[in-house]
């Protein structure tokens, strides 16, 4: 029966023709009193990491403890872009080994996580706007990542219908187009690392909250939970918009405020859009869904709040943004937009890695950008746990890296979480 | 729709004020060496899930600093008062 539970063609043909059920993708067990790694937060980097830890470090009696249930937090919540085109070294890197483990991660987990690799471009709306993009390129160009500068008239035959009017706001002078990036569906990316970090022995525990940490001295032994006490030899903390909850329980104080990112999708539209655009003037990012939503995101609402509810004056000036780049969409509906709590930090950049206590790892800060990390999060997190060491690609991301003067601010905003 | 009460010019939208993040945060003295203590006040914050007390600025009203109580769980607004004057009691 074993091999049934694979997806296949076969599979596929039997429950076609007997009318059989399709078996859970996970079980659902209950903990055991301990394991050798604890991972905190069932997100996609938490399963991820879970299912690098199994699959790559040969560690599988690992447990994703999850408060709600698979896919409610912020994996299900973002607008499923994937991209590698930083500037600053290290981010250039590391989100590229992303990239790389994406167009690999449908026929690693036996699960199609719908990649698109469309393309995104990003926009200059003045000369210097393009040069800091010429730049930038060449420094994705120099790390062996495609990119590609184009001027306006380059756009324009590729957008006709963005605003190229003489009334136009923010002119559009150029861009820079990197073909590899795209789009992913998200939910997917949750199931096929569950069922494949399942497959392989990690227990993941639904509607399961930490309540609170055990420690021997500055070791972290175990945690407690709304199920039960639990020991873990290794302990980590994924857990994106609540990681001062988590920490504020071993009395860690973070760099991370918690704020409310909108997210949108209008009535579906026969194919229009067949790449991703982010408007240069501000931050604003589209894509068409496969389903013809136009889904779109912007800038954070701007106090720190754990209400997944967004404010009504950042709808407009996102759609606003909408309109002024691509005026055609002025008549579209919109059919709904929810919010999700993410971690800023002060720098714009996340961490990953070891923390004052022993055993226990935290992966915390990803502010925008934690869904296109998510492979290389759960790879770069799983080598740090197994080696009790951080994996190169993250070394940029410690903790303490404010006391020592090392900020990582990839847009050049200064040290100021409100203006990341 | 978030709205504020400013003690000089009554409730009002949000967007009328600068949000400037926690107000119990205490400054380090003038002088202080510690890096540490620098850096505990400029880049950590305590990002509590309830009860908080902020400053925002109302800078298309009176432009005064403010306090204002608000719950970050649910964005429930309670007391406000002039930062410069202090808690009211």
């Amino acid at each position: 029966m074993k091999f049934l539970s694979r997806y296949s063609a076969l599979a596929l043909a039997r429950r076609a023709l007997t009318n059989a059920r399709w078996q859970r993708a996970w079980r659902s067990p209950d903990p055991k009193p301990s394991y050798d790694v604890i991972i905190v937060g069932g997100g996609g980097h938490g399963l991820a990491t879970a299912y690098y830890l199994a699959s790559r470090h040969g560690i599988r009696n690992v447990a994703v403890l999850e408060r709600g249930y698979l896919g409610s937090g912020n994996v299900g919540r973002n607008t499923t872009l994937v991209r590698s085109n930083y500037l600053l070294n290290g981010n250039t890197q590391f989100f590229e080994h992303s990239l790389q483990l994406w167009e690999g991660l449908s026929h690693e987990l036996n699960f199609n996580v719908m990649l698109s690799q469309r393309g995104q471009i990003v926009l200059a709306h003045g000369p210097s706007q393009l040069d800091v993009l010429a730049r930038k390129g060449n420094t994705m160009r120099l790390n062996g990542i495609d990119a590609e500068l184009m001027e306006r008239a380059d756009v324009q035959r590729f957008l006709p219908f963005l605003d190229y009017s003489e009334q136009s706001r923010f002119p559009i002078y150029g861009g820079l187009f990197q073909s590899r990036a795209g789009t992913v569906r998200h939910d997917a990316v949750a199931w096929g690392y569950a069922r494949a970090a399942d497959r392989l022995g990690v227990d993941i525990i639904e509607n399961c909250e930490v309540t609170g940490f055990q420690r021997d001295g500055d070791r972290v032994i175990g945690v407690e939970t709304t199920r039960g006490l639990i020991h873990a030899g290794r302990t980590a903390i994924s857990v994106a918009g609540h990681s001062s909850q988590v920490a504020a329980k071993l009395g860690l104080r973070l760099p991370i405020e918690s704020h409310i990112l909108q997210a949108f999708v209008t009535e579906p539209i026969k194919p229009f859009l067949d790449c991703v655009v982010s408007f240069g003037a501000e931050l604003f990012y589209i894509s068409q869904s496969d389903k013809g939503g136009m889904v779109f995101g912007g800038h954070i609402d701007g106090f720190n709040t754990y209400t997944q509810r967004g404010q009504f004056p950042k709808v407009q000036t996102i759609a606003e943004c909408a309109v002024a780049l691509i005026p055609s969409m002025s008549r579209l509906r919109l059919l709904r937009h929810w919010g999700g709590i993410q971690d800023m930090t002060p720098d714009g950049s996340p961490f990953i890695g070891r923390t004052p206590f022993r055993n226990l790892y935290l992966n915390a800060g990803w502010c925008y950008q934690g869904f296109k990390a998510t492979p290389a999060t759960g790879w770069c997190l799983a080598h740090t746990i197994a080696h009790d060491e951080e994996h190169p690609l993250i070394r940029h991301l410690a903790l303490d890296r404010f006391e020592r003067g090392n900020g990582h601010d990839e847009y050049g905003l200064g040290l100021w979480t409100y203006k990341q | 729709m978030l709205r504020i009460p400013c003690p000089h010019c009554g409730e009002r939208d949000y967007t009328e004020f600068r949000y400037a993040g926690d107000a119990t945060k205490t400054r380090p003295a003038h002088g202080t060496t510690d890096a540490r203590a620098w850096h505990d006040h400029v880049f950590l914050f305590v990002n509590p899930k309830g009860p908080h007390r902020e400053h925002w600025q109302h800078v298309q009203g009176c432009r005064q600093w403010l306090v204002l109580e608000r719950d970050t769980g649910t964005n429930a607004v309670g007391r406000s008062w002039l930062a410069r004057a202090g808690e009211p009691s």
